[in-house]
């Protein structure tokens, strides 16, 4: 059995895409002063660039005119040595997202609070939505899309996953398995309290906690 | 009955993708020229629109365009804008959208008016009103000014709710007498508070423009039923719309039929002609993405010397923000007359308008605000009159012979008796009773018995399947995929007619290009049970053409053949068969009404739209779902729960929590264990964290993002949650499915609610959540922070 091929004819996957987030003024967002409206991003040109984004409510005119230019890097994700042009108060969510096309990565709340961002940095669970890119540069990083093994099997923590039903709505599953995998990797054998805990930076609104729970501790059970 | 597939669990299609991160949610589409737009918001919470002034902005450099409330469809008021026109009601109200950087350089000039945040300040004499035309509206209620006397007010005191004018009422059997005849009167007011959906994935949108046809990327929880709405909101045709929405992170009751910001996408696409990608950050959904209202109540009930309610008495006035609202008022009075079955009953309500986000259904909306405050109730007068909390719930539990709601209508089953007892016994009550209040230490503990119910079952819809000439079955459905599996759970009610090995058989979802049928929303728990017919119809129409095929071929009438391991075999013949492959071949070359180009008369238009892009292609069977169901399909819940409260720090630690559903018979274990478990989780929320804050003289939203408003952690629940089903198949669906995704959330919030309220002794907050203030405040007997009946407090 197969969900049948739903992609559409007419769409082009970009590496890189146009985007815009901001981390900026929270609350006062929705506050009085105008000043605190996020500000669109443009995107203007023949098509969307790297180079059309925006971070910290900065857009490429904006940006650009205030003269901050972004910096050509390379990043190490998933294996893979990855040259990226990146703004200075760039987030490492946006750069993954927007620019290297990794859209499993998800960006639930952009304020460190929900986890559906989480990567990790050398094996270490990060909210990737509050790590700046240009302070990982020479760090491993592992997203959802670098969990599985080199010909596509699942890892043994998203076999657990689906052979629970861990996910419902599915949107904060990403970040859960990355979460899991780093716990494996610095606790292979964890209490069940143990993972409770590690897992607590990840929020599910759909409340399948106890299969997440579950699959975290049946995977610790494969060698 | 002995079944191959229902009952039974399987691994849905789409759980590899959603572990991989392969799972595409709306904002992760791009498109070749895609552009990002962003909404200017209201600051303030009721104004004038004096001006817009978008002159400025449209002088940058990049510009590419602004949308405004001139841009878009119209609709009458109390229905949401897609954008403010001339007043905004909310902080956080869409006004316009541009695609460019330029909201700073637009200037918009307001006249700021009164606002309200409290329903009974609205109804005060002079109060006031969160639009200028009027203060009470929802569905079937016309906009309108409604003011309650001042004496209403001074009779009731601070404590109580007053007994103002109704908008609606309705009421059965004799409500004096119950109350005359009753050993045991007791009367409450109380606060239920609202909270946010904060799914977790904001209600982004993406939408480019092709053929003439508006293809949307957008996350909703319905599909083919969400259609109409959204080329409603866009102001075309239905067929005109290509929906793409596999997958949604989250909705709960928020993305039922689509939502206004999908058109501002759209038609800036449009006005631009470039895609557009609508994103909304999580502090934007707190404006826009809706919320559970609040209630504000009272509600008496007169019980019998051996605990039966006799009369019920219930008055509800709704939060109901500033557009049409949710119709939770009305649900609420349907869920105290089902599970509690008084005698007699009233019941009385007033949505109230408010200049506060939009509120629309949540998860089990209104019922699940009601039973919480309810069961506490109901405990108090099991000790007063001497009876065991189990028993009380259990003499008023419904039957499948009792009646419902206003017009005392039938349902077409009713086990909760049967899932109070498996409850019972799998918590151990008896035993978990006796360990009521006992303290240890600084810890004292409490258990309490919560129940929940909600409407959960339709008819009426369209099912399509195909058999294509590889054998393959492809299950066509117009369901959306919230989360729950139900796109696949009930697809295997058609693979069962069709005795198809479960591996073959290929699901057509999520795109409005894949041939869909009319289906129902994802929401009210809705699908387990309606798809379950739809699927059945549309099989057993497959059945019959599969036989008259084989008659056609092998000779013999239909009569003869009978369906055998993927292929048509003759009765008195094993060895005379032919192949679903070789069926749907010969289907092909028929044409007509074998391949789907002749359609049934009585199918919907969407049907029709879906059928026409796949007929030809395979032997299809499609058929309306006219089976008969008469009453209300009601799934029940019921959870038991076991806490420990520190009596120093208020703190509360739930040690054990199950829940036993009245779903039916099970169609898909672990998906219905998933729900049950995931809606107690959102019960915890409930009752003990979740609220919306507004200050009250700025009108101001205090919780916009998820630490302020609270949704539960993994450190907040149980890391188990225990679930059961009584099991028992209702008669009056093919395969004896009800749905029960809601009840689960109202049912565990209400033990929590009961269970906290044995630990203290039987005390009654009458308010959720029950704060960790409000314990403190209690147990040092200081006076709540809150008046009794004011809303949005922290």
């Amino acid at each position: 059995m197969s969900d049948s091929d739903l992609r559409p004819t007419c769409e082009h996957h970009h590496e890189e895409g146009g985007g815009h987030d901001h981390r900026g003024p929270g609350r006062a967002e929705l506050r009085a002063s105008r000043r605190a409206f996020i500000k669109g991003v443009i995107a203007s040109g023949v098509a969307v660039s790297s180079t059309g984004y925006l971070v910290l409510g900065r857009g490429t005119a904006h940006a650009q005119a205030a003269g901050a230019v972004g910096r050509l890097i390379t990043l190490n994700v998933n294996g893979r040595d990855r040259p990226v042009d990146v703004l200075p108060n760039e987030t490492l969510v946006h750069t993954l997202r927007y620019k290297l096309g990794l859209t499993g990565t998800k960006l639930g709340c952009d304020h460190s609070e929900c986890g559906n961002c989480t990567v990790m940095l050398d094996d270490v669970a990060t909210y990737s939505c509050s790590t700046l890119t240009h302070a990982v540069r020479g760090r491993k990083i592992t997203t959802i899309e670098g969990i599985e093994g080199p010909n596509g099997e699942l890892h043994k923590v998203q076999k657990a996953m689906v052979e629970e039903l861990g996910p419902q709505c599915g949107f904060c599953t990403p970040g859960q398995v990355v979460s899991a995998v780093a716990l494996l990797k610095q606790n292979p054998k964890p209490t069940v309290e143990e993972a409770r805990r590690a897992m607590s930076g990840n929020i599910c609104r759909c409340g399948a906690y106890d299969h997440y729970l579950r699959a975290v501790m049946r995977a610790s059970r494969e060698a | 009955m002995a079944y191959n597939l229902i009952g039974k669990d399987f691994v849905p299609v789409d759980v590899t993708a959603k572990v991989t991160g392969r799972a595409k949610y709306a904002e992760d589409f791009r498109a070749d020229g895609m552009v990002f737009c962003k909404s200017l918001t209201s600051p303030i919470p009721h104004a004038k629109i004096r001006r817009i002034d978008t002159s400025a902005a449209l002088k940058i450099k990049g510009v590419l365009g602004i949308l405004t409330a001139d841009d878009v469809p119209q609709f009458p008021p109390p229905q949401p804008p897609i954008l403010a026109k001339d007043e905004v009601f909310f902080v956080g109200e869409p006004i316009l959208a541009v695609a460019a950087e330029a909201i700073e350089a637009i200037k918009i000039d307001f006249e700021q008016l009164p606002h309200v945040t409290d329903p009974l300040e609205s109804l005060f004499p002079g109060g006031p009103d969160a639009r200028s035309n009027g203060n009470v509206a929802g569905a079937q209620i016309n906009l309108q000014t409604v003011k309650w006397e001042a004496g209403d007010f001074a009779a009731a005191g601070d404590d109580k709710l007053p007994l103002g004018k109704p908008a609606e009422q309705w009421s059965y059997g004799d409500l004096d007498a119950g109350f005359k005849a009753a050993k045991l009167v007791i009367e409450e007011s109380f606060v239920s508070g609202g909270l946010a959906h904060h799914p977790m994935e904001t209600r982004s949108a993406m939408a480019y423009w092709q053929g003439g046809k508006c293809i949307l990327h957008g996350s909703n929880q319905s599909h083919t039923a969400a259609v109409p709405n959204i080329a409603r909101l866009i102001g075309i045709k239905p067929e005109d719309l290509v929906l793409v929405a596999e997958f949604c992170g989250g909705g709960f009751g928020s993305k039922i039929p689509g939502y206004p910001n999908m058109a501002i996408a759209a038609l800036l696409s449009k006005k631009i002609n470039r895609p557009v990608m609508h994103r909304i950050s999580r502090i934007e959904e707190y404006g826009i993405g809706s919320a559970r209202p609040s209630f504000q109540g009272r509600v008496k009930l007169g019980f019998a010397a051996d605990g039966k309610i006799l009369a019920a008495d219930l008055y509800i006035v709704q939060e109901n923000g500033p557009h049409i609202g949710g119709g939770d008022f009305r649900a609420a009075g349907n869920a105290l007359s089902i599970l509690y079955q008084p005698s007699a009953m009233r019941w009385r309500a007033v949505p109230v308008l408010t200049n506060t986000p939009p509120v629309g259904p949540q998860r089990g909306p209104g019922e699940n605000q009601l039973t919480p405050l309810i069961e506490p109730m109901i405990d108090k007068a099991a000790r007063e009159l001497g009876i065991d909390r189990f028993a009380i719930r259990r003499s008023n539990a419904p039957e499948s012979s009792s009646k419902m709601g206003a017009d005392q209508g039938p349902v077409t089953s009713a086990f909760q008796k049967e899932a109070l007892d498996k409850g019972a016994e799998m918590f151990k009550w008896e035993e978990k009773k006796k360990k009521s209040g006992q303290r240890v230490g600084t810890k004292v503990t409490g258990v309490g018995i919560g129940q929940g119910y909600h409407s959960a079952g339709s008819n009426g819809f369209d099912g399509i399947v195909r058999i294509t000439s590889d054998g393959k079955l492809h299950v066509h459905t117009g369901v959306g995929n919230l989360g729950t599996y139900s796109h696949s759970g009930t697809a295997r009610v058609a693979a069962e007619v069709l005795n198809y090995a479960w591996d073959n058989v290929i699901i057509e979802r999520g795109d409005s290009r894949r041939g869909l049928p009319w289906n129902s929303n994802q929401a009210g728990s809705l699908t387990a049970s309606t798809q379950s017919r739809t699927m059945w119809v549309a099989a057993l129409d497959a059945k019959q053409k599969l036989v008259e095929i084989a008659a056609q071929v092998l000779g013999g009438a239909p009569g003869d053949y009978d369906l055998g391991n993927e292929k048509v075999v003759s009765k008195a013949d094993p060895s005379k068969s032919i192949t679903y492959a070789q069926a749907a071949q010969k289907a092909v070359e028929l044409g007509g009404k074998f391949s789907g180009k002749e359609a049934p008369k009585d199918i919907n238009p969407v049907t029709v739209h879906g059928l026409g892009m796949i007929a030809g292609s395979g032997l299809i069977g499609v058929a309306k779902d006219n089976l008969p169901r008469v009453g209300v399909t009601p799934g029940l819940t019921t959870t038991f729960v076991e806490l420990q409260l520190d009596v120093e720090t208020g703190k509360i630690d739930i040690l054990d929590m199950l829940c036993v559903a009245d779903c039916g018979t099970v169609l898909h274990p672990q998906g219905l264990a998933n729900q049950i478990r995931g809606g107690n989780v959102m019960g915890i929320g409930m009752a003990m964290f979740e609220r919306h804050v507004y200050d009250p003289k700025l009108g101001l939203p205090a919780n916009t993002l998820l630490y302020q408003s609270k949704p539960p952690t993994y450190l907040d629940v149980p890391a188990e949650i225990g679930w059961g089903a009584a099991d028992k198949a209702d008669p009056q669906n093919p395969v004896g499915v009800k749905g029960v995704g809601e009840p689960v959330q109202g049912s565990g919030a209400a033990a929590v609610t009961s269970a906290i309220s044995d630990a203290l002794g039987g005390h009654l907050f009458n308010r959720t959540p029950v704060s960790l203030d409000m314990i403190l405040n209690f147990l040092s007997k200081r006076p709540q922070a809150h008046k009794p009946l004011q809303i949005n407090t922290v």
